[in-house]
């Protein structure tokens, strides 16, 4: 109910920015409406699509915002001559879209980046964000150990670790972040059980009895047939 | 306002389009008979391409798979979910139920486990055993003809053991066990848990030409495009509209009530199309019920005439009464030996290839019934939440907790597909004091009074969610795993799932031979209104520690057969 209601008021901010930019389009023709994206189809319902569309037409961060989450992204998953960088899979437009569908991040994203430019400002007397590499390794370093953190640092702790919870996800959910994962599925195949060799390596061995009840995969596309006593016999 | 009303009287009106309203399509339309099914949702084909999610990437969502818009993740197959934008429901302080509706053709066969178990000969005469709850008054040599039938219509793998309360079938071959799933077996032997194939209808090997076979992708929640898994749509009403059954599909239709004549029978019902906001009124000869436990338990209270002042079927009073839900407890755990895994495809089939059914031994427990349990892990495919348990799982080994860059990235592939889920499903008392009624000052958006729920566990539920507890951290010492989180305490209640949660209600329009103490007899027919019929889990007397679907179908079927023998003497 709660998110609804606050749907519902990011529905009524949309409106009014809608207003706003019919209002002054006519008599500035000149001035480029920024594009709203369109998603890819992913079998979604009508209601659904309204939904993702409502999210994609509001904007939660401000620039500033965005730039600092594409900066601790990259501190968290940098590139590599080996890897690729959390911007190089779009991890901070990730954080940017879930902020908005999964609001209970946004005041702890929010606060958490304000907690950092200004942590930064006591420390380097500047903003993270133009802060040297070395400087911010520094500050990231005080919040990025949630055993070592000092106690009086632990607001940063909380951010860190959500910040680095989002990049890993946002990351290890993209092509690339899979493929470096290694997971092998979502494809049509034929299951014939762990490779033998896994097995052994684990102790395992597939008991005769329990493989007497599996699927053979030489006559796994033939129709089942039963005898009386449900044995299966094709 | 007027109610538009169709001329055509249907021989039967079938209200949903789940498990049991499918099978009730089926078999009534074979049968000859002219049938409307009316669905409160819209029109799904799990093979439509515009629909699917089946083998979707999680980069495909936005949310990469978040459960912020279908509660059970964007690529879950369920349209709907706990809560319905415009269709709430209420408590009565201090109570507890969550309610799962899935608003579409086919319903919440969609994206099931599909794990398929028959009840067994105990389970229908559990008041002989323990003296609480009641028998039915049916046994399982009544049902047994109708599993089988079942099985061998749908299609479903496991393999017979001949225990004695999980009965035999006719099953198709089961899927190799996974590796995490070769721990569990370790495990459960060493406390003396037994293990077997689970039972899941998916077809390990085709039953005819209409459905596909298993191509392992995991995902039956997804609902399978190749119609390899049971959903009521792909296996029952489609196949029964193929072979040309008179079946007229009303979807985005939402019943309110059954209409009665002055001698109490039913004429026919009234939905309110969603589309158009109007209300239609459809007649014929028969009435079947197959919208839910709870929703054919809130149309009947909603159906008051001067015959049936309190409802239809309601002269016990016993309707919405009885509700009850599967208990659930669930533990996760972490496998050291399962670390720096070698990486393969281990999709398999969507859930568990092993299970394990009841074992205990009552002489020497404190809580009736029981539970069986069911096993999760493995290599998955990523989705929103993946990495979110690097720094308590390092914290748990010892390891070095947070931190970025390449030891995270170590981090991740080191812990990848390291965990073990374990939850039991178990059989709660059906109690009077447990029921859902009309509230009388909440309307949804149809203008339709909804449901206030009461529910309350007992210590008999509390004390098996305990031995739960204490049988996953068996296994898991077995398997030489560790057990994460808390033990939960008694003030958690045992980390017993809220009632609802596992989507197993049943009982609220129970059956029996005394119209006092019962709302339908043994064939799911009103005692009230003998052309009146429920198909869906409300008439179960007792849920065992079985999920329902494989029996809401069988006795479906049973049902049926019944209303087709009955129109031919004609009886109803």
């Amino acid at each position: 109910m709660k998110r609804r209601d606050s749907i519902k008021s990011i529905l009524l901010g949309s409106v009014a920015t809608g207003i706003a930019i019919n209002s002054c389009a006519p008599s500035d023709p000149s001035v480029d409406l920024p594009k709203i994206p369109e998603l890819p189809p992913y079998g979604r319902t009508e209601k659904e699509k309204l939904r993702d569309q409502e999210i994609l037409e509001t904007n939660f961060f401000n620039e500033h915002e965005l730039s600092t989450i594409a900066v601790l992204c990259d501190i968290i998953l940098p590139k590599s001559d080996k890897y690729n960088s959390a911007s190089d899979v779009d991890v901070k437009e990730f954080v940017d879209f879930i902020a908005r569908d999964i609001e209970v991040h946004q005041i702890p994203l929010r606060g958490g980046i304000m907690w950092l430019d200004s942590y930064s400002n006591k420390k380097y007397n500047k903003e993270f964000i133009v802060c040297t590499n070395d400087e911010q390794f520094d500050i990231c370093n005080q919040i990025a150990y949630p055993e070592q953190t000092k106690p009086e640092l632990k607001s940063g702790e909380a951010f860190f670790t959500r910040m680095r919870n989002l990049t890993l996800t946002g990351y290890y959910t993209s092509k690339k972040g899979i493929e470096e994962l290694g997971y092998k599925g979502n494809t049509p195949n034929v299951w014939d059980g762990v490779p033998e060799h896994i097995l052994r390596k684990h102790g395992f061995k597939y008991e005769e009895e329990w493989l007497a009840k599996c699927v053979n995969n030489s006559n796994r596309t033939d129709v089942a047939k039963w005898d009386d006593n449900g044995n299966l016999i094709s | 306002m007027q109610i538009k009303e169709s001329p055509e009287t249907f021989d039967v009106i079938i209200v949903g389009s789940g498990a049991g309203g499918g099978m009730a399509t089926k078999i009534l339309s074979e049968a000859g008979l002219n049938i409307a099914v009316i669905e409160a949702g819209p029109f799904f084909d799990p093979a439509d391409p515009n629909t699917r999610t089946q083998l979707r990437w999680p980069y495909e969502s936005p949310r990469r798979g978040a459960g912020s818009t279908r509660p059970f993740g964007d690529f879950d197959a369920a349209y709907g979910g706990w809560e319905i934008e415009g269709e709430p429901y209420t408590k009565k302080q201090g109570t507890k139920f969550d309610w799962f509706r899935s608003r579409m053709l086919g319903g919440r066969t969609n994206h099931w486990g599909r794990i398929s178990l028959r009840f067994g000969p105990l389970d229908f005469k559990r008041k002989s055993i323990d003296g609480l709850g009641d028998d039915w008054p049916i046994s399982y040599d009544d049902v047994k003809p109708y599993y089988d039938k079942v099985d061998k219509l749908i299609g479903v793998f496991g393999s017979n053991e001949n225990l004695p309360n999980d009965p035999d079938g006719y099953f198709l071959p089961a899927p190799k066990p996974r590796l995490h799933e070769m721990y569990y077996i370790k495990g459960a032997r060493k406390a003396n848990v037994p293990v077997y194939p689970s039972r899941m209808s998916i077809l390990t090997k085709p039953i005819n030409e209409n459905r596909g076979v298993c191509f392992y992708c995991g995902q039956c929640n997804r609902s399978c495009s190749a119609y390899a898994d049971f959903s009521s749509g792909s296996c029952l009403i489609f196949p029964a509209q193929k072979s040309g059954g008179q079946i007229k599909l009303y979807t985005d239709s939402m019943v309110r009530e059954v209409v009665t004549n002055d001698s109490g029978k039913a004429t026919g019902v009234i939905f309110i199309n969603k589309i158009d906001r109007k209300e239609y009124k459809l007649n014929a000869k028969v009435v079947v019920l197959a919208a839910s436990a709870c929703s054919s338990a809130r149309i009947l209270l909603n159906s008051k005439s001067k015959v049936h002042r309190d409802g239809l079927g309601n002269s016990s009073g016993l309707v919405g009464k009885y509700l009850h839900d599967s208990t659930g407890a669930s533990r996760v755990a972490f496998i050291p030996q399962l670390m720096n895994r070698e990486i393969y495809n281990e999709d398999g089939v969507g859930g568990m290839h092993v299970y394990s059914p009841w074992w205990g031994n009552h002489k020497k427990l404190n809580f009736p019934r029981g539970y069986h349990i069911e096993v999760g892990g493995g290599l998955g495919m990523p989705a929103y939440g993946f990495g979110f348990n690097t720094n308590m799982l390092n914290e748990f080994i010892g390891g070095k907790v947070g931190g970025y860059g390449d030891e995270l990235r170590k981090d991740i592939k080191k812990l990848y597909g390291s965990l073990i889920w374990l939850a039991g499903r178990g059989e709660s008392i059906a109690m009077e004091s447990n029921y859902c009624e009309i509230d009388s000052n909440v309307v949804d958006e149809w203008g339709i009074p909804v449901l206030k729920f009461h529910y309350k566990w007992s210590k008999h539920e509390k004390l098996q969610a305990k031995h739960m507890h204490d049988t996953f951290e068996e296994i898991t010492d077995g398997m030489g795993g560790h057990v994460l989180g808390d033990r939960p305490t008694e003030d958690q209640e045992y980390g017993l799932e809220t009632p609802g949660r596992i989507i197993h209600e049943v009982g609220t329009t129970r059956m029996g031979d005394d119209p006092k103490k019962s709302v339908t007899n043994k064939f799911q027919q009103l005692h009230d209104a003998d052309n009146v019929f429920i198909v869906d889990a409300g008439p179960f007397v007792s849920q065992a520690d079985k999920n329902p679907t494989w029996t809401i179908l069988a006795l479906s079927w049973r049902t049926c057969d019944y209303i087709v023998s009955e129109l031919k003497k004609q009886n109803i």
